[in-house]
């Protein structure tokens, strides 16, 4: 298949293994923001091909796993309002709230909820359902966003009032600033996510890496696009450079998508967020502005957002920092399976805990 | 009849047992799938003794859409329960049917469904010897359910199961995987993908009569449908059962193009997509070509493969990558959903 073929080949990855380990002069340890990476480097068979030289820890690129437990209350509470129908991303559905009750629960219970691929789904969903109010709860980083400021807009030029949205949409950089304060996660590197970085452009990461003397990379999600940055960032950790370098040009340009960055802001405006395991971050989130609030479900269905209550026992947190690795959770593949997870990072098929479940650590 | 059933749906009348029922046995269901046994309308079905070990099995279709490019619920129905029956070596005597109708189901999607059945039936060889009609309220159902048992025969000298499996057998696939899951899937999230995205849905148990005359006596091992769940699990399955570690190579692994590019775009691996017309053969090394060859040789086997062999080590599945890589593969946990980006 074209643009898929060409970046998993067999020989250009051997090649590039053999010019990354040459360019290694010492181990050293990754974090890899996204979620799709995750899945990526488990699911090509890369990680096995990396370690033990190069250390791959997920960082808190998954939308669903930083959802936090009161945001999906409040999508439960939703679903239980009379003719009130749910439009969300396929992965939501598992995920448990703070007591354990899933949108999977409220639909086997009568809740209207229907998986959607996108959030102009959804705006069609409430167009052909007029009786009903449709409400979509936002989740993702910047690669989600313009498109549902895009909706957000359609709606109210297609003068379609039955369509809300539940924003708990967040912004990548205030966590990663966040987290890499923290003296607990020793990393030589970050592996900046191919397509958050087509939207807020390569420059957005010029003050992590001065401030934190830190190697950032932009990747791509193929195994030869991965490969490729981590040459690039095992050539800076050898010359002691902290500088941030694109090698996923296909894709990602220095200054990013000036105009999807400003549908958003059209729409949106920084609030602080919380993040589930993370906390609150302070202007890490997006909240619809005034101008659009009659789409803004929240405060259009008067809903309350309880405090968040972790499951006892989850180490979500700590994974989601980059300070624990799955299998030391108590609760990792006992309790905590993808087909009964008890913490977000195990539902998403992106979530960190279920990569090391579903692929598993091979060893001969 | 048919000249007005155009207008006309499933009213709860249908499924009284009264005048309606009998007219719809009648004017629909004899009118298609009518054979000695079943147009006898006695309260079951009498089949003469004939020498062997008797396979027995049953299973439900619900499927949604209930029409969809390549087949529908009845093709589904006859087939799915022909392939289990073959699983085993069995060969195919007769199916029972039975419908659970929905009250407003119009009667021309039911008359459709029923062609389907006849022709799959009559094209499988097998026939419906004794069935059963309910109607449920609206709201109750969601257009029709189907449930079909079939019984086989199971010849002396075959002894088909996943614990046969032994360590150095070859694994093969009968063809290309995931197109039925990604057909269904893709038409439930109403995308129209350029492409010819169609069910492979299909009855196997010809196939694998021409395995089991055409290898040695007792080098065909395991066979199992990849149905839901597909390849990945049914792997997992036989590796739990037989104890043994099947290696399987990406490479090798039949997928058409536009399943490959319906999951690319769906966040799907096609490892865990639905196939209703592929079986997986774990076969004696030495005579791995010649079933090829046999499969090779059907309509329904012109792209089967070697994937891959068992060997003795721990009780698991793991697979080559296209980029030599190697990881595990673990079974299907939940519905397959889409991800987000």
């Amino acid at each position: 298949m074209k643009y898929v073929d060409e970046f998993r080949d067999p020989e250009l990855t051997a090649h590039l293994l053999h010019e990354l380990k040459a360019a290694s002069t010492r181990p050293f340890r990754v974090m890899e923001v996204c979620g799709t990476h995750t899945m990526a480097i488990f699911r090509s068979g890369l990680r096995a091909l990396l370690l033990p030289e190069i250390e791959l820890i997920s960082g808190p690129g998954c939308p669903v796993c930083v959802t936090s437990a009161s945001h999906i209350d409040a999508f439960l509470q939703m679903a239980e309002l009379p003719e009130t129908r749910l439009a969300i991303f396929g992965d939501l559905f598992r995920v448990p709230g703070s007591k354990g009750a899933t949108l999977a629960h409220a639909h086997a219970q009568g809740a209207k909820i229907d998986i959607v691929y996108s959030s102009m789904d959804g705006l069609e969903l409430a167009r052909r359902n007029p009786a009903e109010m449709v409400v979509f709860p936002g989740i993702g980083f910047e690669t989600t966003s313009p498109g549902l400021a895009a909706t957000i807009m359609a709606a109210r030029q297609q003068n379609i009032d039955n369509f809300a949205v539940f924003s708990t949409h967040k912004t990548m950089l205030p966590p990663l600033m966040a987290l890499l304060g923290d003296p607990r996660l020793r990393i030589d590197g970050l592996l900046c996510p191919g397509h958050v970085s087509s939207i807020i452009g390569a420059a957005a990461y010029q003050p992590l890496a001065e401030q934190n003397h830190l190697a950032c990379v932009i990747g791509g999600f193929e195994p030869t696009d991965i490969l490729q940055a981590l040459i690039l960032m095992a050539k800076q950790i050898n010359e002691g450079r902290a500088e941030v370098e694109n090698g996923y040009t296909r894709a990602v340009t220095w200054e990013g998508n000036g105009r999807a960055r400003a549908l958003v802001a059209t729409v949106f405006k920084p609030v602080d967020m919380e993040w589930r395991g993370l906390g609150m971050i302070e202007g890490s989130g997006l909240a619809i502005r005034e101008e659009y609030a009659g789409f803004d479900a929240q405060s259009r269905l008067s809903i309350p957002l309880p405090e968040s209550k972790e499951p006892p026992g989850c180490l979500c947190g700590q994974i989601l920092k980059g300070i624990t690795a799955p299998p030391a959770c108590p609760l990792f593949g006992k309790g905590c399976t993808p087909a009964t997870p008890i913490g977000p990072c195990m539902v998403s098929s992106e979530g960190t805990c279920a990569a090391y479940f579903t692929y598993g650590n091979y060893s001969r | 009849m048919k000249h007005t059933m155009s207008q006309k749906t499933i009213l709860l009348d249908h499924g009284s047992g009264g005048l309606a029922s009998q007219e719809l046995i009648s004017n629909l269901f004899l009118k298609h799938l009518g054979n000695k046994i079943l147009s006898a309308l006695e309260d079951c079905a009498v089949i003469e003794n004939q020498p062997g070990r008797l396979a027995f099995t049953t299973d439900s279709y619900v499927v949604d859409p209930i029409f969809f490019p390549g087949g529908d619920i009845g093709t589904l129905a006859v087939h799915g329960t022909i392939n289990d029956l073959a699983m085993r070596g069995a060969r195919p005597l007769a199916l029972s049917l039975a419908l659970i109708l929905e009250e407003g189901l119009p009667l021309t999607d039911l008359e459709r469904i029923i062609i389907s059945i006849r022709d799959a039936s009559q094209e499988s060889n097998v026939a419906i010897v004794t069935g059963d009609t309910k109607v449920v309220p609206r709201g109750k159902g969601d257009k029709i359910f189907i449930n079909t048992s079939g019984i086989g025969l199971v010849a002396e000298g075959v002894e088909i199961s996943a614990s046969m499996a032994r360590a150095g057998d070859k694994i093969i696939l009968s063809g290309s995987m995931g197109d039925h899951g990604v057909t269904i899937m893709t038409r439930r999230a109403g995308m129209t993908l350029a492409g010819n995205l169609r069910s492979d849905s299909m009855a196997l148990h010809t196939m694998v009569q021409k395995l089991l005359a055409g290898l040695p006596p007792g080098s065909l091992h395991t066979l199992r449908d990849p149905t839901r769940g597909g390849v990945a699990t049914s792997l997992c399955e036989i590796a739990a059962s037989s104890g043994l570690e099947l290696e399987i190579d990406e490479d090798r692994i039949p997928l058409r193009a536009e399943v490959r590019a319906a999951c690319e775009i769906l966040g799907l691996d096609p490892l865990y997509l639905a196939n209703e017309g592929k079986c997986i053969a774990m076969v004696a090394p030495e005579i791995a070509d010649q079933a090829l060859a046999l499969l090779r040789a059907e309509s329904g086997g012109k792209e089967a493969a070697i994937i891959g062999a068992l060997t003795s080590g721990p009780a698991r599945v793991t697979l080559k990558t296209t980029i030599g890589g190697t990881r595990i593969i673990t079974p299907l946990h939940g519905a397959p959903l889409p991800r987000i980006c």
